[in-house]
């Protein structure tokens, strides 16, 4: 079980910087013009977005591993 | 680098020995007072004082106000205030129970100083991949942030020291990555905070001697927030935290929605007739950590503190190779 713990923590780590990676690729370049003023809050508004997709698909891919790793554990 | 020597030792001495000599009175006034509570894990009956909030925060507040005179700068204040409110609100719900969303609302509130203040870089550096600028996102960051990780450290104060030693592991681990990246200044502020966890583990560790309750864990917890964000290592600080944070987690993702861990009908731990912990096969009760821990068999509470702080120290590795990844990256 303890190195189950120690799994999911390595796993957790591992999420985080691909993670990072795809945020900073993703919403990196994210650059809007042509509505003055706006142009920042239309741009963070889509950064935004694209980030709470992210961490929503981030902790299902959690949930996934979770069940996986703890099947045994959680089931009994 | 030399002119932070001084008030780097200074500091660090003063959180240390403010906790330690102001603890024992607080626990004498604290009996005095009869503000105990049974600690549930021992055969006998014991009672313990709580909470050791107070001490906790004269040493922070004493040790930054040092660190203040000699640095002048914005982001202590920040860090001051946000914790010392944090504190205020654990120790409201220290006195009178209060609802499943008070602290994190409170909390939200609690982390307003550091925007007021300005203590904040909206770039979130990530490891290996670089910067992403998200300057309105990052205000909601700040804002989730600091009850992020107050709630984080209270959910783990479930054994004698655990909270208080998982903070020596994780807190040192941050100053040791401020390091690494050079902002010697934010390290510099984060080490009362090892100190003063230091400190008061020696009252708080098996058996106990003072809980930290709600103000103590929530104090804590805050100041590391607080840190994480002046000190723009959210990331690495994130990572240091895991194993309170898979604690919340797998409570948050098995209960499925904010609610008091005493709000909890089932029980995830129950005790052998030796008084070892044992999970339980509740289904209602919660998954947490320690039941996961006690998956394999029943063990001590000690042991299950010490299996909480290996997993502090993996995790405290990882933060510090995130470091040097995040270091690889300004050298690319």
């Amino acid at each position: 079980m303890k190195s189950n713990l120690f799994g999911f923590l390595f796993a957790m780590w591992v999420l985080i910087i691909i993670g990072g990676g795809i945020i900073v690729t993703l919403l990196g370049p994210v650059s809007i013009s042509g509505f003055g003023d706006l142009d920042w809050l239309i741009s963070s508004v889509i950064k935004a977005i694209i980030s709470i997709i992210l961490v929503i698909v981030w902790i299902l891919i959690l949930l996934k591993l979770k069940n996986m790793i703890f099947r045994k554990e959680i089931k009994s | 680098m030399i002119e932070l020597i001084l008030p780097t030792i200074l500091s660090c001495i003063v959180a240390f020995f403010v906790v330690f000599t102001m603890t024992p009175p607080l626990i004498t006034f604290l009996e005095k007072k009869n503000l105990i509570v049974k600690d549930v894990n021992k055969k006998k009956d014991v009672m313990v004082v709580r909470p050791g909030g107070p001490s906790i925060i004269v040493g922070i507040i004493t040790s930054e106000i040092i660190l203040y005179a000699f640095l002048q700068m914005n982001e202590i204040l920040a860090i001051i205030i946000t914790t010392t409110a944090a504190f205020v609100i654990g120790y409201v719900d220290d006195r009178k129970v209060m609802g499943g969303w008070f602290k994190p609302v409170a909390l939200a509130i609690a982390a307003v100083p550091i925007i007021i203040f300005g203590a904040y870089d909206s770039n979130l550096i990530f490891p290996i991949f670089g910067t992403v600028q998200i300057p309105v996102l990052y205000l909601v960051l700040i804002i989730f942030m600091i009850p992020i990780t107050g709630n984080t450290i209270n959910s783990i104060d479930v054994l004698n020291g655990v909270a208080s030693g998982f903070m020596v592991i994780t807190s040192f681990s941050l100053s040791i990555c401020l390091f690494i990246v050079q902002n010697y200044e934010i390290a510099i502020v984060s080490l009362p905070l090892g100190f003063v966890s230091l400190a008061f583990y020696k009252y708080h560790k098996i058996p106990s001697k003072i809980f930290p309750g709600d103000s103590g864990a929530l104090t804590l917890g805050a100041m590391y927030g607080s840190i994480a964000i002046v000190g723009g290592v959210e990331i690495i600080a994130a990572v240091a935290l895991l194993p309170a944070v898979i604690n919340s987690f797998l409570f948050l993702s098995s209960v499925k929605k904010i609610v008091e861990h005493r709000q909890v009908k089932g029980k995830p731990v129950e005790h052998t007739d030796d008084f070892r912990l044992k999970a339980t096969t509740d289904k209602t009760a919660p998954v947490t950590l320690v039941r996961l821990i006690l998956a394999s068999g029943p063990l001590s509470e000690k042991q299950v503190g010490y299996a909480i702080f290996k997993l502090a120290i993996f995790s405290g590795i990882l933060a510090v190779i995130t470091a040097f990844l995040m270091e690889m990256h300004f050298e690319i």
